[in-house]
């Protein structure tokens, strides 16, 4: 029996029909959006490449449910910022030249995103404890924290 | 149209050169996604490996893009090879387009492969860039009217030497068309391949581009999350959602299966072939849930694994299926004898998983007698052959496209799913996008081997080693091949039955040590099962080089300390040449002070810190790392502070995207030192996930890796994508050693593991 679920997503509206209205954020993203940037990696909220804000939260959307969402503001990797207005962690990202295959990025930008916001100015420690958690496999954790560092300074 | 229908349009090779086929590249190849897009062409002329035209064209804008048969997994290797064919062709690196991974566009370069990317990938493309320009100069001499030596080439622009004023642009001169020109090729598919038309090619003293740091051109679409970036983001209309249901204990056959019990799952329907099973769905949620909920009766099979607890004891008291002597200088034994002192030690390591950060995936699509597969393989042309094979297809009939997978290391799970994806399309006659859950990532992908090596040398009065042998024991590293271009090599394969075709390959520690009497050897044993395992074995990023060096770097430090001599000292008694100044950079960088490893007397703190050195070399590049560890003597937690590393891959290319790389490197080998053990009991393996397989977290990531690149641009590039991963372990190994004076000889360092070791 399939439900409409209403969702806002980087600033636009959309309603979409699901068979189980406690399918996963994810899936609703990827599939039914047709967005690409929001990965599954787990889908057990172990390694953060799902990562949206939901009102300005970082959340792992392979774990949440559409039901839980529906009135929430949810914003990707691709609302956060463009090539042509970036958020300042995307152009740190660019300048650091961070990711290797990069599948973790929305993990570590959208949860550095929400870090930064909170803390302007964190010290490598409130960097590495604020981040702790996500996944990266390919080892670029010291590009990453120089991106961080970068974007707080350019912020 | 789209761009998926402008892809499929392109299948024929015979295509005409065009000026507006920019989105068939840059749907292709991330690489040519770069912010300066450069107008593009649809497809060289049938892939002929003695033509320059089947790795090079020019365009009427006079850019360029050669078809490069490698990728990159994320390294910058496109870059690299941009970069050296514009320094050939005399244009700016951001006029050379890249593209890469498509077997209907490239030819067979071997994919991915044993970090020879710009090593061996680089050379063809090279000396294709080389050929280009002396044809382009022949051509511009008859247009120009004198002889080509009176040539000038910048920016693309050729030009009369002393009459500047007379040019013509090298889109003026064959943009759009074929050079029509014939190279001596080597006759080699794959690593090997090569091919020289006997251009002179540009000294290395004349280098502009080569050395320089233009940036990658997959990172803005990566961070800005473009679409169709990842093998994970293609979409086809009507295309299934598969996932696959894997045996819950190792050697296990399905009885039966109970379709009825997805039935409530809409659209939900079982897929099964000679024991395989997948589930598809019109969505993917829904094939999700009924891989979850499909009811299968299994077997019960024995169990198909040997006591975890006593892996080591297993390997070492396991029949010997090949014994190979790699090295064998002088007579070990009789210097032995005549040694002042004899040294002896055992090491471990254990199964490690590529563990890549997302299982893989691939889509597949059988239309107009075509099978298509979209891959994270790191070789699309072996998983075309294999697809092919598997399903009993012509390879002209089959057409593999790489796209960026979630993470390539070896040969992860890719190859699977991209066998897997073709056979789902070609059953269910529809498009097909596989993926895997986490389970498909850790549990099922190859690991690399568990092994145990045995050291023994003998010094003489002096300090000196006067033997040395040095013996690998373990599962082989090539069980499965490092392609899938058969597949007896996949999973699904194996499944149906078809006949094994083992390789039996590990290897021995290389360096440059000078020793007049040595024994290198390596032994492979047989899989505890020897198909559908989920600990089957195959290449993983250095495929057993972080075990060998662990052990090879630890024993130089355990003999350094039987000769009461400094653990960079006691190296350099040893080496010399590039070598040595590897060595000496990489201790200069760090600020090693000179003294024999291990505590001082008074020092009974409850955390510790210490300093260990290892060197290795990999085909030719040279590694140098030092590490500097604090032990909590108490909990056994093991805390990398720094490294400094020296480089030596001969000519650097791109010194910022190799730092990048080295970087990379060193942390994910320091998450192999410390964590890395893939879990298992006699039935299955136990490593799940994150959880159960657990990797270095940014709060253990070291406060500073320093890094020297030692340049030499006269020699040819010797590969960097992974030799800076095994001397890791060793360094860490030897610094637990000078901060506590206790020597560990398993890996990995976890605090569960080495508690109590230092009390």
């Amino acid at each position: 029996m399939t439900t409409q679920v209403r969702l806002s997503v980087d600033g636009k509206s959309h309603t979409i029909s699901v068979d189980d209205p406690n399918m996963p954020l994810l899936y609703a993203l990827r599939d039914e959006l047709g967005m690409s940037n929001p990965h599954f990696g787990c889908g057990l909220a172990q390694c953060g490449a799902c990562t949206v804000h939901v009102n300005g939260e970082p959340t792992r959307s392979c774990v949440t449910p559409l039901s839980a969402v529906t009135d929430a503001k949810i914003v990707t990797l691709a609302g956060l910022g463009t090539a042509e207005h970036p958020h300042p962690l995307q152009a740190a990202y660019v300048a650091e030249q961070v990711p290797q295959c990069g599948y973790c990025i929305n993990g570590w930008i959208m949860t550095a995103a929400a870090l930064l916001k909170k803390n302007p100015h964190p010290s490598d420690d409130d960097i590495r404890k604020g981040l702790t958690g996500l996944k990266c496999r390919c080892g670029t954790h010291m590009a990453i924290i120089r991106a961080v560092k970068r974007a707080a300074a350019t912020a | 149209m789209t761009s998926l229908d402008l892809l499929r349009s392109d299948l024929t090779r015979r295509g005409i050169l065009k000026g507006t086929g920019a989105l068939v590249i840059s749907f292709s190849a991330p690489a040519t996604l770069a912010e300066a897009a450069i107008a593009a062409i649809a497809a060289p002329k049938p892939l002929d490996p003695t033509q320059l035209d089947s790795y090079l064209a020019i365009h009427r804008d006079g850019s360029a893009t050669v078809f490069f048969g490698k990728i990159d997994g994320g390294q910058g290797t496109d870059v690299g090879i941009a970069q050296i064919v514009a320094e050939e062709l005399d244009l700016p690196a951001d006029k050379v387009a890249v593209v890469m991974g498509d077997s209907a566009k490239t030819i067979n370069q071997g994919g991915a492969s044993g970090s020879f990317g710009i090593t061996w990938g680089g050379k063809p493309m090279r000396h294709a860039a080389a050929q280009a320009r002396q044809t382009l100069l022949d051509l511009a001499a008859k247009r120009l009217d004198v002889s080509a030596d009176k040539l000038t080439v910048t920016d693309g622009v050729v030009a009369v030497l002393d009459a500047p004023a007379k040019k013509i642009t090298y889109g003026q001169l064959v943009g759009g068309k074929f050079f029509n020109v014939t190279m001596k090729w080597n006759g080699k598919i794959g690593n090997d391949l090569d091919v020289d038309g006997g251009a002179p090619l540009k000294k290395p003293a004349d280098y502009k581009v080569v050395g320089t740091a233009p940036p990658r051109r997959d990172v803005k679409p990566k961070v800005f999350a473009r679409p169709a970036t990842y093998v994970t983001d293609i979409r086809l209309p009507g295309m299934l959602h598969a996932r696959v249901v894997r045996p819950p204990v190792a050697g296990a056959e399905a009885k039966s299966v109970d379709e009825s019990s997805i039935r409530s799952i809409p659209g939900a329907r079982a897929v099964q072939k000679d024991g395989y099973i997948a589930v598809v769905a019109p969505k993917e949620w829904n094939a999700i849930r009924a891989a979850q909920q499909l009811k299968v009766d299994w077997s019960q099979p024995a169990p198909a694994f040997a006591d975890p607890a006593q892996l080591y004891d297993t390997i070492r008291k396991a029949p010997v299926r090949k014994r190979t002597v790699e090295k064998q200088t002088g007579s070990v034994d009789q210097a032995m004898q005549g040694a002042a002192k004899v040294v002896e030690a055992d090491y471990e390591w254990p199964f490690q998983s590529h563990a890549s950060m997302g299982s893989a995936c691939a889509v597949a699509e059988m239309k107009d007698g075509v099978m298509t597969v979209w891959t994270g393989s790191q070789k699309p042309h072996y998983a075309r052959d294999g697809v092919a094979a598997l399903l009993k297809l012509p390879p002209e009939k089959v057409r593999a496209i790489w796209l960026t997978g979630p993470g390539s290391y070896g040969r992860n799970d890719a190859g699977d799913a991209a066998l897997e994806a073709a056979f789902l399309a070609q059953a269910t006659g529809k498009p097909v996008r596989i993926q895997g859950m986490r389970p498909e990532g850790i549990t099922w992908d190859t690991k690399g081997p568990a092994s145990v090596h045995h050291a023994k040398a003998g010094l003489d009065a002096a300090g000196k080693i006067i033997a040395y042998q040095f013996e690998s024991k373990g599962f082989s590293r090539l069980d499965l091949d490092s392609n899938e271009s058969d597949p007896a090599y996949s999973l699904i394969g194996q499944q149906w039955g078809v006949a094994l075709k083992p390789l039996d390959s590990f290897g021995t520690p290389d360096e440059a040590y000078d020793i007049p009497n040595q024994l290198k050897a390596w032994e492979t044993i047989a899989p505890m099962l020897d198909r559908v395992s989920p600990l089957r074995t195959s290449h993983l990023r250095d495929p057993v080089g972080p075990q060998i060096h662990f052990a090879s770097e630890s024993f130089i430090d355990e003999l350094a300390l039987a000769a009461k001599t400094d653990p960079v000292e006691f190296r350099l008694r040893h080496l010399s040449g590039r070598d040595a100044a590897a060595v000496k950079a990489a201790a200069e960088k760090f600020g090693w002070t000179t003294r024999v490893s291990g505590p001082s007397s008074d020092s009974k703190a409850d955390v510790v810190t210490g300093r260990g050195i290892a060197y290795a070399k990999r085909l030719g590049t040279i590694v140098v790392v030092a590490a500097e560890v604090e032990v909590d003597r108490r909990s056994g937690k093991v805390r990398t502070k720094r490294f400094a590393v020296a480089h030596d891959c001969g000519c650097v290319v791109n010194p910022a995207l190799l730092h990048n790389t080295i970087e990379g490197n060193i942390v994910q080998a320091t998450s192999r030192s410390l964590w890395e053990e893939v879990r298992f009991d006699k039935q299955k393996v136990t490593s799940v996930d994150w959880l159960t397989y657990p990797i270095l977290d940014i709060t253990e990531a070291p406060e500073k890796v320093d890094i020297v690149l030692l340049d030499h641009p006269e020699i040819p590039p010797t590969g960097a994508g992974e030799p800076s991963s095994r001397p890791v372990a060793g360094a860490i190994a030897n610094a637990i050693f000078d901060a506590t004076g206790v020597r560990i000889r398993r890996a990995p360092f976890r605090p569960e593991n080495l508690k109590g070791s230092f009390a």
